[in-house]
């Protein structure tokens, strides 16, 4: 429990949101364009890091489903930046010891002819530590 | 004009065309490209939290070596420019910027702290900003009349809005001047700000497969021809997925309108 008070602390700071600012609109839910894949959506991500909830969190692929399309960012009525938080939520997980989702050995059968390096650096830097 | 040009790791591997009519149309229009010798990958993505410090250098020593230079710093692929222009930003925090350059001070040439100094154009912007539409529209040999082009912006050149200083990031206009300059008609459709899925392609091509779906889907819907990017991300995902247009390179469209590309 202490261990995920700390995770709780340590993603607020490093994300920099402060999930009371929210109002509940669920506009960032709505706008999010990987909504129905997902277990646990944008709204949920901010409440459940209010109320402390954070193993459920950090253990669900939702946070693999996020495309850092900032959308909900940017059409958050309130600058709550759902993003952001699961952001920070996803580098707390893949910074744990064996927490990378991805590894070095997993993308040559992960690739195409045409698929374009920035694809590959990018889900590096979201997938692995 | 002489600017310092970051191409970026896939405009020197899958997307050499957009480099290559990038570099050609700024010598037509007078624009010098100094590439510095020592980039390197900006790493496609930047990492938000604040407490990221190694994930910057690579875009910092691009941003150094442009003030070092006196220069603006150019960038074309959406992604570096989203990288390097937050970068830059987040530079601009005193807090930050001392945490980021005590890693720098173990660079050979280090000499000054960077603190955000330098002035990042996507290569639109600079059209817009600096060599001016109207100017663009005079240099046009090839007008492409008749064209209905759709200008796919996703979200890295436009998000987050506050930090990307693009255009109005629900209701940007750049593209569309930028295809009116060269003759074209511009094609408003509501998906042109949407996400394609991005690097989510790796290991989830379904996923992405439903994302850049919705977004030809929109521009054949609103009457498009051709659709128009930036991003090579992009245009790899929306022709994966089964686009029924055309996706090319705003660098080729302009290319092609100045008479750069025929000229080859």
């Amino acid at each position: 429990m202490a261990d995920m008070e700390r995770k709780r602390e340590q993603i607020l700071r490093i994300s920099g949101v402060n999930p009371r600012k929210c109002m509940r609109c669920g506009k960032c839910t709505a706008t999010c364009p990987s909504y129905d894949e997902m277990e646990y959506h944008p709204h949920e991500f901010v409440y459940m890091v209010e109320t402390g909830e954070i193993e459920p969190l950090l253990k669900s692929e939702s946070l693999y489903k996020c495309l850092s399309c900032m959308a909900c960012v940017e059409r958050c009525p309130r600058g709550v930046e759902p993003g952001k938080l699961v952001e920070a939520i996803r580098l707390v997980a893949v910074r744990e010891k064996g927490g990378d989702r991805i590894t070095a050995n997993d993308i040559p059968a992960l690739l195409d002819d045409e698929m374009p390096q920035q694809a590959i650096v990018t889900a590096f830097r979201k997938y692995q530590k | 004009m002489k600017v310092t040009y970051y191409p970026g790791c896939t405009l020197r591997t899958k997307a050499k065309d957009l480099d290559r009519y990038a570099r050609e149309c700024a010598a037509k229009l007078g624009i010098e490209l100094c590439e510095p010798e020592t980039w390197q990958c900006c790493g496609g993505a930047f990492t938000a939290s604040n407490d990221e410090i190694a994930t910057k250098l690579s875009s910092v020593r691009a941003l150094k070596a442009a003030r070092d230079a006196d220069t603006p710093l150019l960038t074309v692929c959406s992604a570096c420019h989203n990288v390097i222009k937050r970068t830059n930003i987040a530079m601009q925090d005193t807090d930050f910027a001392a945490k980021v350059n005590t890693y720098m001070a173990q660079d050979k040439d280090f000499t000054t702290p960077y603190n955000g100094e330098t002035t990042v154009y996507h290569y639109l912007e600079l059209l817009r900003d600096v060599v001016g539409f109207d100017k663009i529209r005079e240099k046009v040999v090839n007008p492409l009349t008749g064209k209905k082009v759709a200008a796919y912006y996703g979200c890295l050149l436009l998000r987050p809005g506050k930090a990307m200083r693009f255009d109005d990031p629900e209701n940007p206009t750049i593209m569309e001047d930028f295809i009116r300059a060269l003759g074209a008609e511009p094609v408003i459709y509501p998906a042109r700000n949407e996400c394609c899925g991005g690097y989510v392609a790796l290991e989830d091509g379904a996923s992405a497969e439903k994302k850049s779906k919705k977004v030809t889907d929109s521009a054949v819907n609103h009457g498009a021809d051709l659709i128009v990017t930036a991003c090579p991300l992009c245009r790899y995902n929306l022709i994966k997925n089964g686009s029924k247009l055309p996706v090319v390179y705003f660098t080729e469209l302009l290319a092609e309108a100045l008479g750069v590309k025929e000229a080859e």
